[in-house]
C-alpha cells in the first residue's frame, strides 16, 4: 500500500498558478482562433492586399533578423567573451529598446530621418527614403528586434566554455578560424533561437510601425485598419493567418535546430 | 628552452608578482602550489590567453610575450580537456594540423603513433560526451601533441582522474616526455606526482614563487615554513641558534653543523624521527622523553604525535613498529633524532 504524502500547500499554489497563467494566454487566443469560419479564412486569404501585407511582414521581419545576425553576432561575441570599462553601460543601452514605449521608438526615429535634421538630409541625398518605405519598415523591425537577438546569442557564446577557444587558439587557429571552427558550431543554435526572438519581436510591433510607414501595409497595421474600419469580425481571421504562418516558420526553425542523436 | 622574466599579471581579486623562471628544453617542469596560488594562471599567461601587466617571456632567445597564442608553440591540456563537444576524437586530434609548416603525411603518421600508444586508435570515430574520464585525458593529451608543440603545459593533468587510473597515465605522460622531447610545464598541487615526473618544479604560494629547484632538493631543504609544509616536513619550529644548538622552546637540539646568521627555523621529516618505548642510547642523537598525545590512522602507517615539555613532533610509525612497541596515548616514550636529519632555514 502507498502512503500519502501530506500535501503541500505552497506546491498546490504553484500549481494553481500555472493553471491560470496557462488560461490567462491560451484562452483570448483559442478563442480567436476558433473564431472565423473556414470560408472567411479562405476569403481573407485571397484578399490580394492581406495577402501582400502578410508576406511584406514576414520579409521585413527577416530582413530585421539578418541585419541583426551580421552586426548582432560579433557585439554579443564580445559582450560575452570579454569585460572592458562601461560594460554594464553599453549592457542596458542595448535593453534600451526593449523598454521604450513603441510609439517613441517611430518619433525618434523620424526626427532623426526628416528633412529639418542634418543627417535626414544626409540620407536622403543618398537617396534613402524612411518615411512610408520598405527601407524605414526594415530600420523601426532592426531597432526593436536586434537587442532580442543580442541577448539570447550573448547567452549562447556564454555558455561555452572560453577554454575550448583557448585550446584552439593555442592550436594555431586565428580569431577568425577559432570562431568559424569552434564557437559558431557550438552556438548557431542559440544564433537561431535568437532569429526566432528578434522576428518575433519585428513581426508584432505596430507602435512605431504606424508612424514610420502606414503604408506599404503591414499585417498589424491592416489588422487594425480592418478593426476600426469593419470591427472584430474583419480583423479576426488577418489575425489568424498572421498567427498561423508565423507559428509554422518558428515550429520549422526548431526542428531544424533539433540536437542530432550523435552528439549528446 | 622559455625564460619568464619578472612576470606580473593583476586581477581585480588576484596577482601574480615577478614570477621569474628558466626552463630547458626537454625538461619536465612542475608548478607545485595549493588550490588559488595562481597555477593556471600562469600557464594561460605563458601560453598567451591572458594580458599580463609587465615583465617578459622568452621562447629560445626570442621575446614571444606580443604573440598571438597560435604562433607561440605552445600547447595547453586543461584539467577538464576542453575537448570540442561537436567533433569526434579523430577531428579533435587532426584540428591543429591545417595550421602546421610540416608535411601532413608525416603528421598523420605521428597522429596514428601517438593514438596507438594513448590506447585510442579504437575510438577515433566517437563523439567527445561518449567518452570515459581516461578517454577524454587521453585524447586531448593526443590532440596538444599532434602539433608537436615546443612546449606543452599541463594544468592539473591526474587529479580528475580516478586514482587507479592516475598511476597509467603517469607512465604514459613520463613515456611521452622522454621519446617527444618536447619540454612539459605540468601544474599540480600534489607533491607525490611532482616526485615521481618532475625534474626540477617551483612552488608557487598566493600568486608569488617560494622556491625553485629541483624536486629532491625541495623535498630535502625547503627554503621557507610554507615549503616545509607543503613538503609534508610536519614539524617545523622558529628557532635560536648559538654555533651547533638551536633551541625551540627551551628544548636544545644538537644539529650537525653551525647554521647561517640568516636561518630562523628548524624542520625535521615525520619519518625521521625515531620512537621507542624503552630507554636508549644512540651516539650523537638527540634524544629527549615525552609523551603520546594522539594516533592518526593512514592506513600502511600511522602518525604519532608525541608531546616533548609543550612542543608537539609528529612521527611516522609502521603499524608494525606500533603493535611490537605497544604504543598507547598517554605512554612515556623516548624520542631521538638525528643531528644530520635536522634542517635549518
Amino acid at each position: 500500500m502507498k502512503t500519502r504524502m501530506q500535501i503541500d500547500p505552497f506546491f498546490c499554489l504553484a500549481v494553481l498558478s500555472t493553471v491560470t497563467v496557462l488560461l490567462f494566454i491560451l484562452l483570448p487566443l483559442i478563442e480567436m482562433v476558433v473564431q472565423p469560419s473556414l470560408q472567411d479564412m479562405k476569403e481573407t486569404i485571397q484578399d490580394t492586399d492581406v495577402f501582400a501585407s502578410i508576406r511584406l511582414s514576414i520579409y521585413t521581419a527577416g530582413l530585421a533578423a539578418l541585419i541583426s545576425f551580421i552586426i548582432g553576432t560579433p557585439f554579443a561575441w564580445l559582450l560575452a567573451r570579454k569585460t572592458f570599462w562601461g560594460k554594464s553601460f553599453v549592457e542596458s543601452i542595448i535593453d534600451l529598446p526593449i523598454m521604450i514605449p513603441h510609439p517613441v521608438v517611430g518619433i525618434a526615429i523620424l526626427g532623426l530621418a526628416g528633412r529639418n535634421h542634418w543627417f535626414g538630409q544626409i540620407i536622403q541625398n543618398l537617396g534613402i527614403q524612411i518615411m512610408g518605405t520598405v527601407t524605414g519598415i526594415v530600420i523601426v523591425l532592426t531597432f526593436v528586434g536586434l537587442p532580442f537577438y543580442v541577448n539570447t546569442v550573448k547567452t549562447g557564446f556564454e555558455a561555452i566554455p572560453v577554454r575550448l577557444e583557448n585550446v584552439s587558439r593555442s592550436l594555431g587557429a586565428s580569431g577568425w578560424a577559432t570562431f568559424l571552427r569552434v564557437t559558431f558550431p557550438l552556438a548557431w543554435r542559440s544564433m537561431l533561437a535568437g532569429i526566432i526572438m528578434c522576428c518575433a519581436r519585428a513581426i508584432s510591433e505596430f507602435g512605431a510601425i504606424v508612424i514610420v510607414a502606414y503604408h506599404p501595409m503591414l499585417a498589424p497595421v491592416m489588422i487594425y485598419e480592418r478593426f476600426t474600419a469593419y470591427g472584430l469580425k474583419y480583423s479576426q481571421p488577418v489575425a489568424v493567418w498572421l498567427i498561423l504562418i508565423s507559428l509554422l516558420l518558428f515550429v520549422l526553425l526548431r526542428i531544424v535546430s533539433l540536437p542530432r542523436r550523435k552528439e549528446i | 628552452m622559455i625564460k619568464v622574466e619578472n612576470l606580473c599579471i593583476e586581477l581585480p581579486n588576484f596577482r601574480l608578482q615577478n614570477i621569474s623562471l628558466y626552463v630547458q628544453k626537454g625538461e619536465f617542469f612542475i608548478f607545485l602550489g595549493p588550490t588559488g596560488a595562481g597555477k593556471t594562471l600562469l600557464l594561460e599567461a605563458i601560453a598567451g590567453m591572458l594580458p599580463i601587466s609587465s615583465g617578459c617571456i622568452k621562447v629560445n632567445e626570442k621575446d614571444i610575450t606580443r604573440l598571438p597564442p597560435g604562433r607561440r608553440g605552445i600547447g595547453i591540456m586543461y584539467q577538464d580537456y576542453a575537448l570540442f563537444p561537436h567533433l569526434t576524437v579523430l577531428e579533435n586530434i587532426k584540428f591543429g594540423l591545417r595550421y602546421q609548416k610540416s608535411k601532413n603525411k608525416q603528421s598523420i603518421q605521428w597522429i596514428e603513433s601517438l593514438m596507438e600508444q594513448l590506447g585510442i586508435s579504437h575510438i577515433a570515430q566517437r563523439f567527445i560526451n561518449n567518452l570515459s574520464g581516461g578517454e577524454k585525458q587521453r585524447t586531448a593529451l593526443a590532440r596538444a601533441l599532434a602539433v608537436r608543440p615546443d612546449l606543452l603545459l599541463l594544468d592539473e593533468p591526474l587529479s580528475a582522474l580516478d586514482p587507479c587510473f592516475r598511476e597509467g597515465i603517469r607512465n604514459i605522460l613520463k613515456r611521452l616526455h622522454r621519446e617527444s622531447g618536447i619540454t612539459f610545464l605540468m601544474v599540480t598541487h600534489n607533491f607525490t606526482e611532482a616526485l615521481s615526473l618532475g625534474t626540477r618544479t617551483a612552488i608557487l604560494n598566493n600568486g608569488v614563487i617560494e622556491q625553485i629547484g629541483t624536486v629532491s632538493e625541495i623535498f630535502r631543504r625547503p627554503a621557507t615554513p610554507f615549503v616545509a609544509e607543503f613538503v609534508g616536513m610536519k614539524n617545523i619550529f622558529p628557532a635560536t641558534f648559538k654555533k651547533t644548538t638551536a633551541t625551540v622552546n627551551q628544548i636544545e637540539i644538537n644539529l650537525e653543523s653551525a647554521p647561517g646568521a640568516e636561518k630562523q627555523y628548524i624542520a625535521i621529516r615525520p619519518e625521521d624521527i625515531i620512537i621507542r618505548n624503552k630507554q636508549f642510547s644512540g651516539n650523537g642523537m638527540n634524544i629527549f622523553q615525552g609523551k603520546i598525545s594522539s594516533f592518526t590512522d593512514h592506513g600502511p602507517y600511522c602518525e604519532v604525535s608525541a608531546m616533548v615539555g609543550n612542543t608537539a613532533l609528529s612521527a611516522f610509525l609502521s603499524k608494525g613498529e606500533l603493535i611490537a612497541m605497544d604504543l598507547a596515548e598517554k605512554k612515556d616514550v623516548y624520542i631521538a633524532i638525528r643531528p644530520s636529519s635536522i634542517h635549518t632555514f
